[in-house]
């Protein structure tokens, strides 16, 4: 029987994916290039929260009487955030910030597929609901992705420098432990084996319309699912929490 | 004085609860959404059963309380359960909600294909949007996105109208 400690680390990795990934993308609103991409990436950023809320609502039920998604979202530290580092790369220019959605979205949708035969109600209901936005989240980015790539010239210089900047950080989405690895021979959680091999059909097929390549550098930066992360994650938690943690108890 | 059948209570309460409406689309109710998935009596208390569409929703708190307060103005005691399973699907919506859609000048859901707006696909197979206004299919899309999570902007080239889809789901 897998500990409901390895069912709680699972789903923070999953929750904090989509928490900081909607952070991110909240910090754009109002910053877009045109009015109606100013509302889609709002309503990516609250799909991202809204899977995050559910998660992380689940996973308070394991953190004792007192947590709740509220104490988990605002009152964890740096260390204690299990994101992926992908989601926590500053959003740079809309190439950086496409090349980087495109990454999670063509993670997300094989992962939430696998994850939606969960022998675990809850997960499964979840991740059923979560891979049909995915869905409409991988429309967007690879068009955007294949547009700028074959778009101008420097349309094209610059999409080519976000899936250069990104890329290094995509390893550390797909790496497992023996937290998965204990709830899958629970029977909890199925098999991942085929969610990297679909993530790299659906990245090469969109780079390859956009006329881009991936980067010739194999170096890849993990740690994220440990706790190990970037510089920017400790930027951009204390502007997340800060409302939460100058007024702590407060409900409105 | 008449007493109340626990069955009569239950009547009062889904006729209560059927008619809460959506605060975004309000011609229609959680009951043509298909957000409503139950009212029940268990265990003497009235449980209500509603899912979310979209997981990031903000309406679902505010239709969570308007429920509460149909329970409580029906003189029952009950609660309210969120659930995930079966996903909600535009599929859900009724005859009668998507006529309420259309009048209301959004052009309602063609049906849900699984899988859709495919894996890495770039072009949305979806067969032409009617136009609300004018009745033309000669509309094209502005946006995926649009003023909600589940609508998506277009706009008539017969009429120049823009107008909302409720995007298949």
């Amino acid at each position: 029987m897998a500990d409901p400690h390895e069912l709680y680390t699972f789903l923070l990795r999953v929750g904090d994916d989509n928490l900081i990934l909607a952070q991110r993308l909240g910090e754009l609103v109002s910053w877009m290039p045109e009015l109606e991409e100013d509302i889609a990436v709002a309503n990516v950023a609250l799909d991202h929260l809204g899977q995050a809320r559910n998660v992380l609502t689940y996973a308070a039920r394991m953190a004792g009487p007192d947590a709740s998604e509220d104490t988990l979202a605002m009152e964890r530290s740096e260390r204690e955030f299990l994101n992926a580092v992908l989601v926590e790369q500053p959003n740079g220019d809309f190439g950086q910030t496409m090349a980087r959605q495109l990454f999670v979205d063509a993670y997300q949708v094989p992962f939430y597929e696998a994850l939606a035969t969960s022998s675990d109600d809850t997960v499964a209901g979840i991740a059923a609901k979560a891979v049909k936005e995915a869905r409409y989240h991988l429309a967007r980015s690879s068009n955007w992705v294949v547009v700028l790539g074959d778009g101008t010239d420097e349309s094209h210089q610059r999409m080519q420098a976000g899936i250069d900047a990104m890329w290094r950080y995509t390893a550390d989405l797909f790496f497992t432990d023996e937290t998965e690895e204990a709830l899958q021979q629970a029977g909890i959680l199925p098999s991942f084996d085929n969610i990297r091999g679909t993530f790299d059909d659906t990245v090469s097929s969109v780079l390859a319309r956009g006329l881009l390549a991936l980067p010739e550098d194999p170096y890849q930066r993990i740690g994220g699912r440990t706790g190990f992360h970037t510089e920017h994650l400790g930027h951009l938690l204390p502007d997340m929490q800060a409302l939460h943690r100058a007024n702590a108890g407060a409900s409105w | 004085m008449v007493t109340d059948t626990p069955a009569s209570v239950l009547d009062r309460v889904r006729q209560n609860v059927q008619e809460v409406t959506d605060p975004e689309i309000p011609v229609l109710t959680i009951a043509d959404l298909g957000v409503l998935r139950s009212v029940e009596l268990i265990d003497s208390e009235v449980v209500v059963t509603i899912t979310p569409t979209y997981s990031g929703c903000p309406a679902m708190a505010h239709i969570e309380s308007q429920v509460r307060q149909a329970i409580k103005l029906a003189g029952a005691s009950g609660r309210v359960v969120t659930v995930f399973s079966p996903p909600w699907s535009t599929d859900f919506i009724t005859v009668a909600g998507r006529e309420k859609l259309e009048a209301y000048g959004i052009a309602p859901p063609h049906p849900a294909a699984h899988g859709s707006a495919g894996t890495g696909s770039t072009v949305h197979i979806r067969p032409a949007i009617r136009c609300p206004q004018c009745g033309s299919t000669n509309t094209k899309i502005i946006s995926e996105f649009g003023s909600t999570a589940c609508k998506a902007l277009y706009q008539c080239q017969a009429c120049a109208e823009p107008f909302d889809y409720f995007k298949e789901l």
